[in-house]
């Protein structure tokens, strides 16, 4: 039985592989982007209220940081406790047109050894864990060309 | 400027992890500061608990919990919570409270009982919440977001991990003649760099613990204190637990992502610089008026940033007023000489009072070995999850 892909949160990325895009929402009235996405109200103080609409973040940007998870992180993050845990990295990008950071789990394979501050990363397609019915997917960063 | 509240009395009950319920550290270091500022409770008109998020629902309504343990008698209670700065906000209110004319002498409690491991956000799905995304989209612990900050300095600033365990090895030097803090032993830099990687680059002795443990204040108008015959006591003289100004640039605890700075130019001041810069002025002091520092040391690489924004160096140099010795005992403004969170661990809801009955004692002379020598002013620097922050400037 195959099965049903599920995004962890809905609404937060769409698309596949080259497609594949982070999914905010932007201020009609300012032009302020937000993610994970408001769909309430804009919140730039100065700003006097408009439409939320949804738009997808830049693909590239440039690590900002990054760092990884050696220990087994608690519920609700998903792990199969009878597995030994196998680190993976996390990076924090800048993206240059929203003038943002946003976090990511880096693609599977990565280490912290293959990352630098300020190096090039797109957005990817990724799966975060599956269970019988569900492969529950994500976002991963990527270094740009690299292909795993 | 602000009218001064006086210090009467501090406490705690050590830090450790006891095993028991955080109600009986927070009445224990309650009646520490009681017979510390010579009062009985029943003299107390007031109680402000800071909550804490582990203990139930009597954790969320810590005032009164408190107050009940300590035996009801009728004094007002409130209970704040504002993530680690709960304590400092606890003081504000109760300082409010003095400075309003509503209370003579407000009782200020904070404790914890922390679990084993790390921190993890409340059960149930709730996607809404930006703590559970974390951890569910993500399994983006605490120190996670500390390697995160830590490796940022190593990038921009040139700070080494050398750099970070020499903070370690400085802390622990304190702590270790600290009778309430938890670690009270010395740390080399070798048994740091020894220590298992916990979040890149940051490694188990450059992350701080969590802890039990319980910290109270017996705060009073100047008014009072004087009746009392206490003349020259110990002042709480500015208290700021200001909040981020949008859009917030730097990533913070517990949020996925930052605000987008494209449709507002963000503050020339950071949001963690600006928590002390509100202390200062409500103080009418500069940061080069310090005799000394507690600052919140969640990692040893958060200390250094917090050299910067305290205005201690220029940015970028933090590591190099470590290395010449400024931030240790002796040296021009002492960080962290009660050991800090490095040799305490954290009890979340405890620590900025812990932070304030330090510069407490210090400012008294108490401080046995740990003291520095005719210490003035001091000031507490503390940041929390979801936009907290707060800074206390304490003088005598």
């Amino acid at each position: 039985m195959s099965r049903t892909r599920t995004p962890v949160v809905a609404g937060w990325f769409a698309g596949d592989e080259d497609d594949f895009r982070l999914l905010g929402t932007s201020c009609s009235a300012c032009a302020s982007v937000f993610f994970p996405r408001e769909d309430a109200r804009c919140r730039n103080p100065g700003c006097s209220g408009g439409h939320l609409v949804e738009v997808p973040l830049s693909r590239r940007g440039r690590v900002w940081s990054y760092t990884d998870s050696r220990y087994r992180p608690p519920s609700p993050y998903v792990t199969n406790p009878e597995l030994p845990w196998e680190p993976y990295a996390l990076i924090a990008v800048e993206l240059e047109p929203e003038r943002m950071v946003v976090l990511g789990q880096a693609a599977p394979g990565l280490t912290v050894a293959d990352l630098a501050v300020g190096m090039e990363v797109e957005v990817v397609p990724g799966v975060l864990h599956e269970d019988e019915e569900t492969t529950w997917t994500t976002w991963n960063w990527r270094p740009t060309g690299v292909r795993t | 400027m602000t009218d001064d509240v006086a210090v009467l009395g501090a406490g705690m009950h050590p830090w450790g992890k006891w095993g028991r319920s955080f109600v009986e550290y927070g009445a224990a270091a309650a009646r520490t500061a009681l017979t510390d500022a010579g009062l009985d409770w029943r003299d107390v008109g007031s109680l402000v608990g800071a909550d804490t998020v582990r203990g139930g629902y009597p954790g969320y309504v810590a005032g009164a919990t408190f107050a009940k343990a300590l035996g009801w008698q009728g004094a007002s209670v409130t209970s704040v919570y504002a993530a680690c700065a709960s304590g400092a906000q606890a003081v504000g209110v109760a300082r409010a409270q003095i400075l309003s004319g509503l209370a003579d002498v407000v009782l200020v409690v904070g404790a914890d009982a922390a679990p084993k491991g790390f921190f993890r956000p409340a059960g149930g799905d709730r996607p809404d919440d930006p703590d559970w995304q974390r951890f569910r989209v993500l399994g983006a612990t605490n120190p996670t977001y500390f390697g995160l900050y830590a490796r940022r300095r190593m990038a921009v600033h040139g700070d080494t991990p050398e750099d970070f365990a020499q903070v370690k090895v400085k802390n622990a030097a304190m702590g270790a003649l600290n009778p309430n803090a938890r670690y009270r032993r010395r740390v080399t830099p070798e048994e740091v760099a020894a220590s298992a990687v916990v979040a890149d680059p940051l490694r188990l002795l450059d992350i701080c613990a969590t802890s039990d443990g319980g910290a109270a204040l017996v705060l009073s108008s100047m008014e009072f204190a004087r009746r009392h015959g206490v003349s020259e006591p110990v002042r709480i003289r500015a208290v700021s637990t200001v909040t981020p100004r949008y859009p917030s640039t730097v990533l913070d605890l517990p949020d996925i992502a930052t605000d987008s700075a494209v449709a507002a130019e963000p503050a020339v001041q950071t949001f963690r610089s600006s928590i002390p810069r509100a202390a200062y002025e409500e103080a009418g002091i500069g940061p080069e008026d310090l005799s000394l520092a507690e600052v919140y040391d969640l990692s040893t690489a958060l200390e250094l940033q917090w050299y910067e924004e305290l205005g201690l160096c220029a940015e970028g140099e933090a590591a190099k007023l470590l290395r010449e010795g400024a931030t240790a005992p002796g040296g021009r403004i002492p960080v962290n000489v009660s050991g800090g969170l490095a040799s305490f661990g954290e009890a979340v809801p405890a620590q900025a009072i812990a932070q304030v009955c330090e510069l407490t004692w210090q400012l008294r002379g108490d401080a046995g070995a740990r003291q520095v020598a005719g210490a003035r002013v001091g000031i507490t620097a503390n940041q929390g999850l979801f936009g907290h922050g707060s800074a206390v400037i304490v003088m005598r």
